[in-house]
């Protein structure tokens, strides 16, 4: 058992799984000798060869389209979109092609293949190294889309997300990648997609997240507790496609009041669902109205520091609106 | 000016048998194009997309693969492509009506929206170029497990307008991958004509910029095909890159049967073409290499009109796809 950061816990397990695997490639922009623009490859071309590791041409339709042929053809690919912002190129690829590939064709076809990206803002990225994009993906019938909060969780769903037969979508927080630290197992384990966390156990109210921001949550929730007596469960979704529904309704009945918190931009956002889901499985177990606390509807993320902490959903923001939610 | 031009002798490269075959491919592969048109106009076929033109192009392609082995990446114009692969007329009929047997895709595509992983047909969707990437990605694969396979793409030129075909063509030279890009050029994408679509004359030129080598080949003379595409597939097998091969062709009916070709190219124009109709000038080149004579003609002939009425009759009695499948497939294991 090691103490390491959120990207040390996925370089690790990229590492372990390219050991045990043979058909498992890496590439895209800038990950070879470079190692990544956040070091996440970093060493990984020096152990594994530039036969499995390589620096793709700056191309992202060109990254994913590549790894869909390479994955029907017999290998585990695991192309890398630079920052999330820059997975668009990619877009017609994702949804129109591995998305569908499985179910057009009958199940003939498959398309194993993990799409890595960072995502997320707090990180002086601007408009285009902040967005969070998986609404987009979230809403696509065929896709798988895992976004871990914590180094233990990383490897865990990075391993199930390999070994899956289906294309997902891993979106990393650039934000975690170095604040985030935690204990991560020596030996290799799989966290099954689609199975949400409770975080923090509570009993007053449910905050349910998603991402970096289940760590802000959990900061908040303790916060709550000491300074306000509340007792606030935090459920960590882990994925949103698949959704885990039963964690969703459990702790919604447990406590009768929730928080749904994410960065990404409020409308259309991916708390619009679970929140549609509470209101069709639980409305009779609710005590105040669902409350949604994500990011404001402009279209991405400003620069400046002052306007960039404007932006994000932050654990002093998450602790106002839970304990307004708490004393509903 | 078809016979006329014919002055032919014996290819060193491909067998006589072999010739035949080729002609049997592509006289099988208009039968089952004019076939279904005429389900189309009695109201037995919502919608055909036709290779009728192309089959010379595509049967001598596939024949310089090793079919079932190599990987092809069709596009919706390569009904005859299908046919020289090895799908049978009844997969192909299935396919058209769209019944639940249909080895493309159960029925959930459109018709022309081939996929056959039994002989290493790539599974193709709707929007235009996504498959020169797949095809640069098969063959990552099969180069990184050593074999010694290729992948080919097959697309019109109007797909070269796309960013897709600029990424694909890059990757695949920088990457030196066996893969041949295969283009089917015949002057029109819908009802847009060559020159409304590029500056140049050549969808091969693009192949220098690049740094591929690039090929423009008479679409409808099978052998000179057929050479080209050897030549092709022998550098990829080689490790040497990906080629550009351009086959100029043309289209003999509409670009679908929802299409009506009258508003876009004249009746002149079409008419000049079809004197260069590989059905024609191939059965003509055969003759006077004393291949063909019309016993086997006519022989051919019944053979293929027997297959197209039982792969008709065949489609026509399969059952719809149960609509309780609707959620199948969505998923590994659903």
């Amino acid at each position: 058992m090691a103490v390491m950061t959120y990207l040390e816990s996925v370089r690790e397990t990229l590492r372990q799984e390219m050991r045990r695997d043979p058909r498992i490639i890496i590439y895209g922009e800038d990950v070879g000798v470079r190692g990544g623009v956040f070091r996440v490859t970093e060493g990984l071309q020096a152990e594994f060869g530039e036969g499995r590791v390589m620096d793709s041409p700056l191309a992202e339709a060109a990254i994913v389209g590549t790894a869909i042929g390479a994955a029907v053809n017999g290998l585990r690919p695991i192309p890398e979109i630079q920052f999330a912002d820059f997975i668009f190129p990619a877009f017609n690829q994702i949804v129109e092609e591995a998305a569908r590939i499985r179910y057009r064709s009958n199940g003939d076809f498959g398309v194993p293949m993990v799409v890595r990206a960072p995502y997320g803002g707090g990180i002086h990225g601007a408009l285009y190294h902040s967005q969070s994009v998986e609404a987009f993906f979230a809403h696509v019938p065929g896709l798988k889309v895992v976004m871990p909060a914590t180094p233990y969780d990383v490897k865990g769903l990075l391993a199930s997300s390999i070994e899956d037969e289906d294309p997902v979508i891993f979106l990393e927080h650039k934000g975690a990648y170095r604040s985030i630290r935690g204990e991560v197992p020596d030996e290799r384990y799989l966290i099954p997609l689609g199975l949400a966390d409770v975080k923090r156990q509570g009993t007053d109210i449910s905050i349910i997240s998603w991402g970096m921001t289940v760590n802000f949550s959990v900061t908040a929730a303790e916060r709550l507790r000491e300074e306000d007596g509340v007792s606030a469960e935090v459920l960590d979704l882990r994925t949103v496609r698949p959704l885990d529904i039963d964690a969703i309704l459990a702790t919604t009945k447990k406590t009768g009041k929730v928080l749904i918190v994410y960065e990404d931009n409020l409308t259309g956002g991916f708390g619009g669902e679970v929140s549609a889901i509470i209101a069709e499985h639980a409305l009779f177990d609710l005590d105040a109205p669902i409350m949604r606390l994500a990011g404001p509807d402009v279209p991405a993320m400003p620069y400046a520091a002052t306007l960039e902490h404007a932006f994000m959903v932050t654990p002093d923001k998450i602790h106002d609106a839970a304990l307004k939610l708490a004393r509903f | 000016m078809a016979r006329a031009a014919v002055k032919n002798k014996m290819p060193k490269t491909i067998a006589p048998d072999v010739l035949e075959d080729m002609f049997y491919n592509i006289v099988l592969a208009r039968a089952l194009d004019d076939r279904m048109w005429i389900l189309n106009r009695q109201g037995r076929a919502p919608v055909v997309y036709s290779s009728n033109g192309h089959e010379a192009t595509q049967v001598a392609s596939a024949f310089a693969l090793d079919r079932g082995r190599d990987w092809v990446v069709p596009y919706y114009r390569d009904l005859a492509l299908m046919v020289a692969m090895g799908m049978t007329p009844r997969e192909i009929f299935l396919h058209l009506l769209a019944r639940r047997d249909d080895p493309n895709s159960g029925g959930r595509q459109m018709p022309a929206h081939w996929g056959l992983k039994r002989l290493n047909i790539m599974t193709s969707g709707s929007v235009v170029t996504t498959q020169m990437l797949h095809a640069a990605g098969l063959a990552l694969g099969a180069k990184r497990r050593e074999e010694d396979t290729v992948a080919v793409a097959y697309f019109g030129e109007g797909s070269t307008s796309q960013g897709e075909f600029h990424e694909a063509m890059n990757i695949a030279a920088v990457w030196k991958l066996p893969v041949i890009y295969f283009n089917e050029n015949n002057g029109y994408a819908i009802s847009v004509p060559q020159r409304k679509q590029m500056a140049v004359a050549d969808v091969a030129a693009r192949a220098e910029g690049y740094g591929m080598p690039g090929v423009v080949v008479d679409g409808n003379d099978p052998v000179k095909v057929y050479e080209v595409m050897a030549a092709a597939v022998a550098r990829a097998r080689r490790g040497e890159g990906p080629t550009l091969v351009e086959a100029k062709t043309y289209r003999f009916v509409p670009h679908s049967s929802d299409d009506d070709d009258s508003a876009y190219r004249s009746r002149e124009e079409v008419a000049e073409h079809k004197k260069s109709d590989p059905l024609i000038t191939f059965e003509a080149t055969l003759r006077d290499l004393g291949l063909l004579d019309d016993a086997k003609v006519a022989d051919i002939r019944a053979r293929v009109k027997a297959q197209v009425d039982d792969a008709t009759r065949f489609a026509e009695k399969a059952p719809d796809p149960d609509p309780d499948t609707l959620l199948k497939h969505v998923y590994y294991g659903d």
